[in-house]
C-alpha cells in the first residue's frame, strides 16, 4: 500500500491499473520540483546574466567563473552538497526544497546563457537609435532591447523546463517521492520492477511530449519582432 | 583529509573510464540514427525516429533503472558496468542523432545535387561529400554533450558502480566530512570537465581544417 492505494497483483493488467493512481501521485510530485526548479533557475540566470555583462570585471569575471562551475559539476554531486553540507551550517530546508534549489542551481548556469545569447542578439543599432533619441540607460533596456530579446528567449527557456523534469528522478536521492522513486519503492515491495518502471517511461514520454507541443504553440504564437510591455 | 583523496581519485578513474566508453559508444549511435533518421527506407526512418523520441522523451535516471532493474526480469541481465555504459551510451546517442541530423541537413543542396550530376551513389555522396563538410559543424555540439555526459557518468553510483560520486557518498557515510569530500568531489569533476573541453577544443581545431575552402 502507497498513498493509500492497494496494488492487485491478480494480473499484469490489474497491477498497472492499480499502481497508475499512485503513480499520477508521484508525477505531480515531479511537475511541482520541475515548476519550483525552473522558477529559481529563471530568476537566478537573470542575476547571473546581468552580473556577468557588468562593466566591472571584479563582478563579471568571478560570477564567469561560478557559472561554469555550477555547469560543469554534476547535479547529483550538487544535490548532495547541498543536503548534506548546509546543515552543518545551520541551514535546514525539506528534501523537497533543497531539490528545487539544486535543480534551480544547476539550471541557472544554462539560463544565464539564454539571458545573454537572448540580449547580444538584439542588433547594436537598436541601442545606438536609442541613444540618439536622447532613452535613458533604462528606458533603452527596458523597452527597446528587453521587448525584442524576449521572443528569444522564451522557447530557449522551455526547452530548459524540459530538461529539469528530466532531471527530477535526480532527487530521488534525497528521499523526495517524484515518480521513479514511487516506482522503485512499488518494486522494491512486489517484486515487479519491469511493469512499474516501463509506466514511468510511458509518463514521462507522455509528459515531454506534451510540453515540447506547449512550449512549440507558445513560439510559433510570439510575435518575432518583439512583445510591447506596458 | 588528503588521506581521502586516493580513494577519490580511484572513483575518478572509474568516471573517466565511463566517459571514455559511453561517450565513443554514444557518437557510433549518433551517427547511425542520425543517418538512419535521413534514410529513404521507411523501417529505418522509423525506427531511428522512434529511438530518437524515447530516448529524448525519458529520464536518463529512468533509462538506467529500466535497464538495471526491469530487463533482468525479462531475461537479459548486465553487470552494472554494461548497464550504466549502455544507459550513458545510448541516452547522449539520441541527443547526438539529433545533431548529426541537423548538420546533414546543413550541407547546402547543391552539394547533393553536384554529387548526383557526377554519378556517386547516395551512399558516395554522403561519405565523400557531405560528411566532410557536416563533421566540423558537429563538433562544438559534440563538445557540449561530452561534458552532459561526464556529469550524467554520476548517476552509475545509484546502481552500486563505484565511480566518483559513490565514493564520495560511502566516504561521507563513513567519515561524516562532508563539506571537504563533496568540494573535493567537486572540484574533480570540474578539473575532469575542463580536461574534456580542451581535447574537445583540439579535436575541434583539427577537424575544422576540412571546412569548405579549408587547407590553410
Amino acid at each position: 500500500m502507497l498513498f493509500g492505494y492497494h496494488w492487485d497483483l491478480t494480473s499484469n493488467w490489474t497491477f498497472a491499473l492499480s499502481i497508475l493512481p499512485i503513480l499520477l501521485h508521484g508525477m505531480l510530485v515531479t511537475i511541482e520540483a520541475t515548476l519550483l526548479g525552473f522558477f529559481i533557475a529563471a530568476v537566478l540566470g537573470l542575476v547571473f546574466a546581468v552580473l556577468r555583462g557588468s562593466p566591472t570585471r571584479l563582478i563579471s569575471y568571478p560570477v564567469a567563473f561560478i557559472v561554469e562551475f555550477f555547469r560543469d559539476t554534476p547535479l547529483l554531486v550538487q544535490l548532495y552538497f547541498l543536503y548534506f553540507v548546509l546543515p552543518n551550517y545551520g541551514i535546514l530546508l525539506p528534501a523537497f526544497m533543497t531539490g528545487a534549489v539544486a535543480l534551480g542551481i544547476q539550471y541557472s548556469a544554462y539560463t544565464s546563457e539564454v539571458y545573454r545569447a537572448g540580449i547580444e542578439a538584439v542588433s547594436r543599432g537598436q541601442t545606438e537609435a536609442s541613444r540618439a533619441l536622447n532613452l535613458s540607460r533604462a528606458d533603452t533596456f527596458t523597452r527597446i532591447i528587453l521587448p525584442q530579446a524576449v521572443p528569444r528567449i522564451i522557447p530557449a527557456l522551455g526547452n530548459y523546463l524540459i530538461s529539469i523534469m528530466k532531471d527530477v528522478p535526480v532527487l530521488s536521492v534525497v528521499t523526495v517521492l517524484e515518480m521513479l522513486n514511487v516506482a522503485k519503492i512499488i518494486g522494491d515491495r512486489t517484486f515487479q520492477y519491469l511493469i512499474p518502471l516501463t509506466m514511468v517511461g510511458g509518463l514521462y514520454l507522455l509528459l515531454t511530449l506534451f510540453a515540447s507541443f506547449l512550449v512549440r504553440a507558445l513560439d510559433t504564437r510570439l510575435p518575432k519582432r518583439g512583445i510591447p510591455l506596458k | 583529509m588528503l588521506d581521502m583523496l586516493p580513494t577519490l581519485l580511484g572513483g575518478a578513474w572509474v568516471t573517466v573510464e565511463l566517459t571514455f566508453w559511453s561517450t565513443l559508444i554514444g557518437a557510433l549511435c549518433s551517427f547511425a540514427f542520425g543517418i538512419g533518421r535521413l534514410s529513404g527506407n521507411p523501417v529505418v526512418k522509423s525506427v531511428s525516429v522512434a529511438y530518437i523520441e524515447v530516448f529524448r522523451g525519458t529520464s536518463l535516471l529512468v533509462q538506467m533503472f529500466w535497464i538495471f532493474f526491469a530487463l533482468p526480469l525479462m531475461g537479459v541481465s548486465l553487470s552494472p558496468m554494461t548497464a550504466g555504459i549502455a544507459a550513458l551510451s545510448l541516452n547522449i546517442g539520441a541527443y547526438g542523432a539529433e545533431v548529426v541530423r541537423g548538420a546533414i541537413q546543413a550541407v547546402p543542396k547543391s552539394q547533393y545535387e553536384a554529387s548526383r550530376a557526377l554519378n556517386f551513389t547516395s551512399w558516395q555522396a554522403l561519405w565523400y561529400v557531405a560528411l566532410p563538410q557536416a563533421l566540423p559543424e558537429m563538433l562544438p555540439p559534440f563538445g557540449n554533450l561530452a561534458v552532459q555526459n561526464l556529469k550524467d557518468t554520476a548517476l552509475v553510483s545509484l546502481i552500486t558502480l563505484s565511480d566518483l560520486a559513490f565514493r564520495a557518498e560511502s566516504l561521507r557515510n563513513l567519515t561524516q566530512k562532508s563539506t571537504e569530500i563533496y568540494g573535493m568531489t567537486l572540484l574533480i569533476y570540474f578539473a575532469l570537465a575542463l580536461v574534456l573541453t580542451a581535447v574537445m577544443k583540439v579535436l575541434e581545431k583539427r577537424i575544422g581544417r576540412w571546412k569548405a575552402g579549408g587547407g590553410r
